[in-house]
């Protein structure tokens, strides 16, 4: 059986830093069998029609994290986003709320930096156990957390983010996201010492629970929920700081 | 680095969002109800002015007069946020002294019943 094909329409911004004052949009026309993703759309753009489009993929399987994009204006996979799925005319744009690298590369420079801040790793204030025990946990501990382990970085939160477009200081959803996934570990102390950079000023508080980050998380992780629960332990954190007889 | 004082004012919002989302529409029903001149027994003026005069009733209503008002105020600033009003200080310091003076004048009016 030969599969249908659909002519589609590729409108793709552009930009090269060196040559063009500001991005412009070009149009392709990709005849796609109906089972392809849009990255196979970009990806015969590339082979066959131009060879200076520029874009980051790389496992086409929702693993890698890299080939996200901002598909008719929802951030998206793009391994994800199948033609059958979308009309005929396509706009494809570099992801939102973050500067353009070149055509639809973006600079991710500032989410690095936050990831690290979110110091998602095992803190133990006690010694670690001998390197022949391994940590135990029971499996009620591990779904604690576990939809927060999916997380592959592709930035589709940040770009849908309004908080994080208004104002570029905020964590974001994310960073925040991995952090809980840390502080929900049974096998982590390092909670409070995460809160004290994460419920600062440009923290879990400038969050106001649009929710657009856990609709568009293409691995269904729900950040919204997890700033929530951290604004909990938050405000729980700073009483407990402030108290007589709290931590200093 | 330390945990920011709008986890206060979070928690109020928090805690005042959770309890009028459970409140207010029992509330809402029951004004209809009565403007309908359907006034359920127990809710006559007699009844209402003896709950507010008990401090049982007068802390439940402190209570929720209270935390509505901070969650108001910390959703308008959220709100003035998203309009692109870029004067967050302002704004809170305005937001939250209406909030301040609605508590005492709750407070100062439920002591005089």
């Amino acid at each position: 059986m030969t599969l249908k094909t659909r002519q589609l329409e590729l409108e793709v911004l552009r930009y090269d830093p060196e040559k063009d004052s500001e991005p412009h949009f070009q149009a392709y026309s990709v005849s796609c069998p109906e089972d392809w993703a849009i990255l196979d759309a970009l990806n015969y753009v590339k082979e066959n029609l131009d060879t200076t489009l520029s874009y980051r993929w790389s496992c086409h399987m929702m693993v890698c994290g890299s080939c996200g994009m901002m598909v008719n204006g929802e951030p998206s996979l793009t391994c994800k986003t199948f033609i059958r799925d979308l009309p005929d005319k396509v706009r494809i744009e570099p992801l939102q709320n973050f500067p353009i690298e070149r055509d639809l590369v973006v600079v991710l420079d500032d989410v690095m930096d936050k990831l690290q801040r979110a110091q998602p790793w095992i803190i133990r204030q006690d010694d670690p156990p001998p390197p022949d025990v391994e940590y135990n946990q029971p499996r009620a501990a591990l779904y604690k957390f576990k939809q927060y382990t999916m997380c592959i970085n592709c930035m589709c939160c940040y770009a849908a983010c309004p908080q994080y477009g208004l104002d570029p200081s905020f964590i974001g959803p994310a960073a925040l996201a991995m952090a809980h996934r840390y502080n929900l570990d049974s096998r982590d102390q390092g909670k409070s010492q995460r809160l004290d950079i994460l419920a600062d000023h440009d923290g879990v508080w400038d969050c106001s629970f649009v929710g657009a980050c856990s609709e568009v998380c293409p691995k269904s992780v729900d950040p919204a929920a997890a700033i929530q629960q951290m604004k909990v332990d938050g405000a729980i954190e700073w009483w407990k700081q402030k108290l007589p007889g709290g931590k200093s | 680095m330390s945990i920011a004082r709008k986890s206060v004012v979070w928690g109020l919002f928090a805690a005042g969002g959770t309890l009028s989302a459970f409140l207010f529409p029992a509330v809402i029903a029951l004004f209809l109800l009565v403007a309908l001149g359907r006034v359920p027994p127990g809710l006559e003026f007699a009844n209402l002015q003896a709950f507010a005069g008990h401090w049982v009733g007068k802390s439940a209503l402190f209570l929720v007069i209270f935390l509505s008002l901070w969650h108001a105020a910390h959703r308008l600033r959220v709100v003035f946020h998203d309009f692109g009003v870029r004067r967050d200080k302002a704004v809170a310091n305005a937001v939250y002294l209406v909030a301040a003076i609605g508590t005492v004048m709750t407070a100062f009016y439920l002591y005089r019943i």
